[in-house]
């Protein structure tokens, strides 16, 4: 285990590095530069002053400079300074993890939950009314493109009912504070994480309930009705049970590709989040910010497939890592 | 009194072509302590039997009879929620196997303990203290360890027991023991089978043998019943089987037998013609009149209907002058 662990460190080490490698040139491809944006935006693009900011941000310096100083900072764990923002990248990205890890976490955990939950229904119900109806849903939440499906909700929640607000995370001008904050936030919440989580609900309830299908027909559930378990345990103990293994593979998927996710839903709901911040940065060229936020997802990835490996082994003890 | 007796079982398919019947009008008995062997080559219906004993026979399957009388109870006319209580309490069941049988995420104790606190219920401590004894006495080595292993640690021998000790673990009635050795090597397979015989010795239960081997049966049934494409052919006690088979069918399996001869020289093994007759091609008289040397005209027009007789039952039109007919069979088998 310790073993395990330790080489796979290393190899996170080389492969993240690897990534911020490619990251950097390849955002370094595009044409423009944050130097062009400012003067542009600033309506005084003379050549003067665009040489001046370049200066200032380090990118008249030749590439292979600016790319072995980047991999320096890496090394000492400094992520750069945005210009831009007039802040460190770390501390930007630290401004709006927070809101960032409360959207994933409650889109997760709501598709996760419910999906599990439905995807068992449909399987005990496999062929009846519940079944048709959980998996018709399930279809077509799978089909529909999310960024529709958050327009929809927006028009129908908040335009026509107005039950939940538009954007944002607080009512600033309410001024909430201790639990009417907590309240206010959640209902904020709800539209962006619905929106977030409703594709890989679909998943995880077709999933589920594939899966426990598919197990039901294997010898050991005949062995455990020939002992005369009831069918809730049946169904719970042996089959859901061995039915985890794919949820767990997709959730991998999806926390690793989340804050692709999280870009588009952060700007249709204003939801002030990392996913808008790279946003913002890929718009304006603040190549340090952005790298940043893409160094830190890689992480991210990284650390999930290897949280991956270990819920395997304590779901499956077939599986040993080696 | 039988602890089990079932009355003219049969057991169809629901196809969108009609009804195949897989096993048709099987009656027999289980008295307390007996090993009944039901023998018959792959796909004549033997597991189908099984599950339908265990009433867990799934659709397009189908079974009906004049009843299945457990203890005295008609498991025909039981609701699910009490047949369930009797599953793994008085009647339980060996599958043919052990690498699949058990599920792969929960250790050995905690799937022997399932049925004692299924159908006992009782603190967990109790139970887990009966399932390490369980394993002791079906002679698993330092069982208070293996208690928390998986199955895929264990070989196919001390997983076997580990089935064994569950299907024994309420004391059930009847025991029923699908191909238990089919998977396991030779050492193990005997091993296993004497151990089966122990504990029903000790503990009165009943046992139906399922096997395809007739080379098993001389040593561990006391009653043997030959099945052939869903129908028993002839039920005798092993001793008379073995001794004079009296359906063309018996003798056939028997000649087929692999052993030694008196000689330390391998006997000729004498093969069957043919094959079993599918399903939806099952002829129209006796099912084994394709391949019979006997048969003729009655045979292939008539279904023969079970006589008693050499102490028995058997299903043969010419099952009385068996004897007289054999140098017949002797010379097709040499040609
Ligand atoms: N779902 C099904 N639909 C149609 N026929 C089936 C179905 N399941 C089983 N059968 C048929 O029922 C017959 C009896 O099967 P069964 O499993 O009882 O055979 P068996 O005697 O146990 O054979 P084996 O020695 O291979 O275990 C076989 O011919 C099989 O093809
Ligand atoms: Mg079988």
């Amino acid at each position: 285990m310790r073993r395990y662990l330790r080489r796979s460190l290393w190899q996170i080490g080389i492969v993240v590095l690897g990534i911020a490698t490619i990251n950097f040139f390849l955002l370094h491809l595009a044409p423009g530069d944050a130097a062009e944006v400012m003067a542009g935006e600033s309506g005084a693009a003379t050549a003067e002053y665009m040489a001046a900011l370049r200066q200032q941000f380090g990118i008249d310096q030749p590439l292979y400079l600016q790319f072995l100083r980047y991999v320096g900072h890496l090394l000492t764990l400094d992520l750069g300074y945005s210009f831009r923002e007039g802040m460190p990248v770390a501390e930007l990205m630290r401004q709006r993890l927070p809101a960032t890890l409360l959207l994933m976490g409650s889109s997760t955990a709501l598709a996760v939950s419910l999906g599990c939950v439905l995807g068992f229904m449909a399987a005990r119900r496999a062929g009846k009314i519940a079944d048709t109806v959980i998996s018709t849903l399930a279809l077509l939440f799978y089909a529909t493109p999310v960024f529709w499906v958050g327009v929809m909700l927006v028009m129908v929640f908040s335009v026509a009912l107005d039950w939940l607000p538009i954007g944002g995370m607080t009512s600033i001008e309410a001024g909430y504070r201790g639990w009417a904050l907590a309240g206010d936030v959640a209902r904020h919440l709800v539209l962006p994480a619905v929106t977030l989580g409703l594709f890989y609900l679909a998943i995880y309830t077709r999933l589920v309930r594939a899966s426990m299908l598919e197990v039901y027909h294997l010898d050991f559930v005949r062995t455990a009705r020939a002992k005369g378990v009831r069918p809730w345990r049946i169904a719970t103990r042996h089959v859901l049970r061995n039915a985890l293994l794919p949820v767990v593979t997709t959730l991998g998927v999806q926390l690793s590709s989340i804050l692709g996710g999280a870009v588009l839903v952060e700007t249709v709901f204003s939801w002030p989040g990392l996913g808008r911040l790279a946003f913002e940065a890929l718009f304006h060229r603040d190549l340090a910010l952005l790298l940043g936020i893409l160094f830190c997802s890689s992480l991210v990835v990284v650390f999930v497939n290897l949280a991956v490996d270990l819920i395997y082994t304590l779901l499956d003890p077939r599986i040993e890592l080696s | 009194m039988s602890l089990l007796d079932v009355k003219n079982l049969s057991i169809s398919f629901a196809t969108p072509r009609g009804r195949l019947a897989a096993v048709r009008d099987l009656s027999f008995s289980l008295k307390a302590g007996e090993t009944l062997a039901l023998v018959g080559e792959s796909g004549c219906g033997k597991s189908l039997t099984a599950l339908a004993l265990l009433g867990l026979l799934e659709p397009p399957a189908v079974m009906e009879g004049n009843g299945i009388f457990l203890e005295g109870r008609n498991l025909l006319t039981l609701d699910e929620p009490t047949l369930r209580s009797l599953r793994g309490s008085r009647i339980a069941m060996i599958f043919q196997e052990p690498m699949t049988a058990l599920n792969p995420v929960l250790t050995v104790g905690e799937q022997i303990m399932e049925v004692i606190t299924e159908h006992e219920g009782g603190g967990r401590r109790a139970a887990r203290a009966r399932a390490v004894a369980l394993m002791e006495k079906v002679r698993i080595p330092d069982a208070e360890r293996r208690f928390a292993e998986y199955p895929h640690r264990l070989s196919g021998g001390l997983r076997q027991r580990v089935m064994i000790a569950m299907a024994l673990a309420c004391s059930p009635a009847v025991l029923i023991a699908d191909e238990p050795t089919t998977a396991l090597d030779v050492t193990i397979q005997a091993q296993i089978l004497d151990l089966i015989g122990t504990l029903k010795r000790e503990n009165g239960t009943a046992v139906l043998f399922i096997t395809h081997d007739l080379g098993l049966v001389g040593q561990h049934a006391d009653r043997v019943m030959v099945m052939y494409a869903g129908r028993v052919v002839e039920e005798r006690t092993a001793a008379d089987l073995f001794a004079d088979p009296l359906h063309p069918y018996t003798r056939g399996l028997i000649a087929a037998r692999p052993g030694l001869g008196g000689s330390g020289r391998r006997e000729r093994l004498m093969e069957i013609p043919g094959t079993v007759p599918g399903l939806g091609a099952m002829p129209v008289g006796c099912a084994f009149s394709p391949r019979c040397a006997f048969a003729d005209d009655l045979c292939r027009s008539t279904v023969p209907t079970s006589i008693d007789q050499a102490g028995g039952r058997i299903a043969c039109h010419h099952s009385e002058g068996i004897h007289d007919r054999e140098p017949a069979i002797r010379r097709i088998g040499n040609s």
